[in-house]
């Protein structure tokens, strides 16, 4: 039997405003089939998202759901989970609205280790006002903003998540759409703050300027530049030179938030 | 029994008013000269089983109350100039997204760092035009500590009955002086809680001008689902562009405000009965204007004060009436002349309106406002 998504949709908000091509539905539909495989109730589960196409998302979705300013998802989820740390508490959103404006908020919600877990929807590029460069947006790149080629650097997200403390770290993407749910499942279940980075396109903004003649060919490069991180264990540095790992990159237990602060409820009992 | 008496810091007193109005959450920055606030909550929350969160920064002190406040949770947070610049962008969320918090900015000098020691009334224009776009708002500026105590208690309530954030401005003395209170007994403030929904959830909607124009809000996490976004949105929380909707939507919001000045707007009449000369002054200023008046009425001066506890909404239904009675306003405060053409505003050319100013650090003293009162009567 088909997956029923309708379910945990919200119809009469469809269609969504996404191009066609765009991979921000495949992510919205892994992690529709991850919160079924992890039977999360609708009533006790947020949310919440940024500013961007991919935060969008959560006004799809029949949940309690917090479309929030541009870059603080993280900060009100923070303010959610801390208020009702019985809450499942989701986080969804773009490379810039996460890695840029919301670079504070994503670094320190990896340090506190709370108990959330945030999907990054890495399309390279801010795609909602039209194609400028992002932290994400590989150097050389076009975008609107870099006709000339882009001079930054980029960000490694999951290095990022993983430098400032997260402690469940994975890549996956959008061309990898059966891995997505799974990595979200895991995810969720780890206790402590959890990053799912997924590799997505943007054909509208990004592979036109960047010369990828079909959304096809950007799903291809998606497949190409990638390894899963358990072959990428057999292959050489040659091998690997220009390669994207994908799978579960980092996974450590360490204190989780909600649970320290418990202790410090408990310890200001005792203080007169 | 005897009401428990204490010898207090006006951020401390503030502290136990949101804990004495029912404040569980607390998520803050620290920023001279508002620390103390956060301080005591960081103290006192964890005992009642509250919240307290340091947070990254004051964009991100603002956003966490918002989150905890849509899961029914009665939030603060307490900054300074600096901060409340920062904070004026998720202010603007909790306007649009109508979620009930409280805001206490201590006013320091400024703009920018200032002078971050030093006290000030300049942020009382921030107060009401700091985030961008159409918005109500309000805004109380207490004058001791007893008041400053009661005033955050009166905030959360009007936070909670008007779904929207308020913001409780004392300057940096009455923030940091140490006087006499006596704190109220429980039950003998009002403290009211934000109207739950009576709907069954699958007919909830957040915005449901059914209800009035204070639709009830639920709770995340209480068995209601719903859409919250900082766009324009419709009756049912989604956004819309529909050009009919945004403006009621628009209009609903300062409306809710605009129709119920009567219920929020609080002052103090001194000695006006028979006041030629009337001194328009809040805060910290007030009692040198009040120490004032007493001196000029020594002289055989008739002399009175206007004391604004509610800065925003502005008392124009007050002053407009005074404007027709009285000779002149002289208005004090410690900063270029923000209160003074609101007062001039209402004055509408009918009285002179005389501003003495101060932004230089230092209090504005009764020997200044009583010279200005000789000069004007």
């Amino acid at each position: 039997m088909a997956f029923d998504y309708d379910k945990y949709l919200r119809p009469n908000k469809l269609p969504h405003i996404w191009c066609p091509g765009c991979g921000h539905g495949i992510v919205m539909k892994g992690l529709i089939r991850a919160i079924d495989t992890l039977g999360l109730e609708k009533n006790n589960t947020a949310i919440v998202s940024g500013i961007g196409c991919a935060s969008r998302l959560p006004g799809y979705l029949d949940f309690c759901t917090l479309h929030t300013a541009h870059g603080r998802a993280a900060a009100f989820a923070t303010g959610i989970k801390m208020a009702k740390p019985e809450m499942n508490v989701i986080l969804v959103g773009g490379d810039g609205d996460g890695t840029a404006i919301g670079g504070n908020h994503f670094i320190h919600a990896c340090r506190r280790n709370i108990n959330m877990t945030y999907i990054i929807m890495n399309n390279n590029i801010y795609g909602m006002t039209g194609g400028q460069f992002s932290p994400c947006t590989p150097t050389g790149a076009k975008a609107s903003t870099t006709t000339y080629g882009n001079p930054d650097p980029a960000f490694d997200i999951a290095k990022l998540a993983i430098g400032a403390g997260a402690t469940f770290v994975a890549r996956g993407t959008a061309y990898h759409a059966n891995q997505i749910d799974k990595l979200i499942v895991e995810a969720v279940q780890h206790k402590g703050f959890s990053v799912v980075e997924i590799l997505d396109d943007c054909p509208t903004t990004y592979g036109r300027r960047n010369k990828f003649k079909s959304v096809i060919e950007m799903m291809n490069r998606l497949k190409e530049v990638t390894v899963p991180i358990k072959a990428a264990e057999k292959m050489s540095p040659e091998q690997l030179q220009g390669k994207i790992l994908t799978g579960v990159l980092f996974k450590e237990e360490r204190p989780e938030y909600t649970a320290e602060y418990a202790k410090v409820i408990e310890r200001s009992k005792g203080a007169k | 029994m005897a009401k428990k008496v204490a010898f207090m810091q006006g951020n401390e007193a503030a502290a136990q008013g949101a804990l004495y109005a029912g404040c569980t959450f607390f998520g803050g920055y620290p920023i001279t000269p508002s620390t103390e606030v956060a301080e005591v909550m960081s103290i006192e929350l964890p005992k009642i089983n509250g919240k307290f969160i340091q947070m990254e920064d004051e964009i991100g002190a603002m956003a966490s109350i918002i989150g905890a406040s849509l899961t029914g949770a009665k939030v603060l947070t307490s900054t300074s100039g600096p901060g409340l610049s920062l904070k004026q962008e998720l202010i603007g969320y909790a306007c649009i997204a109508e979620t009930p918090c409280v805001i206490i900015n201590v006013m320091r000098g400024g703009p920018s760092t200032g002078m971050p020691t030093g006290p000030s009334q300049s942020d009382v224009m921030c107060a009401k035009w700091g985030t961008h776009g159409d918005h109500a708002a309000i805004c109380l500026v207490p004058a001791s500590v007893q008041e400053l105590f009661e005033e955050t208690v009166r905030a959360f309530n009007l936070a909670e009955k008007y779904r929207m954030p308020v913001m409780i401005m004392p300057d940096e003395i009455i923030a940091h002086m140490r006087e006499r209170i006596v704190f109220p007994e429980p039950g003998e403030l009002e403290v009211i809680n934000r109207t739950a929904p009576s709907v069954p959830p699958e007919q909830y909607k957040p915005y449901d001008t059914k209800f009035g124009d204070v639709p009830p809000l639920a709770a995340f996490g209480s068995g209601y689902r719903f859409h919250v976004t900082g766009l324009n949105k419709a009756e049912d929380g989604f956004p819309t562009t529909k050009a009919a909707l945004v403006q009621a939507e628009e209009e609903r919001q300062v409306r809710k405000v605009d129709a119920n000045i009567d219920d929020i707007v609080t002052f103090e009449e001194y000695m006006l009965a028979d006041a030629e000369v009337v001194i328009v002054a809040f805060g910290s200023t007030s009692r040198s204007a009040r120490f004032a008046v007493n001196e000029a009425r020594k002289a055989g001066i008739k002399a009175g004060m206007f004391r604004i506890k509610t800065f925003w909404p502005f008392p124009d239904k007050q002053i407009k009436a005074l404007a027709g009675k009285v000779k002149a306003f002289i208005t004090p405060e410690m900063n270029l002349g923000m209160c003074t053409g609101e007062v001039k505003r209402c004055a509408e050319g009918k009285v002179p309106v005389v501003g003495i100013f101060r932004v230089d650090g230092e209090p504005i003293n009764p020997g200044q406002i009583l010279d200005k009162i000789k000069e004007v009567k």
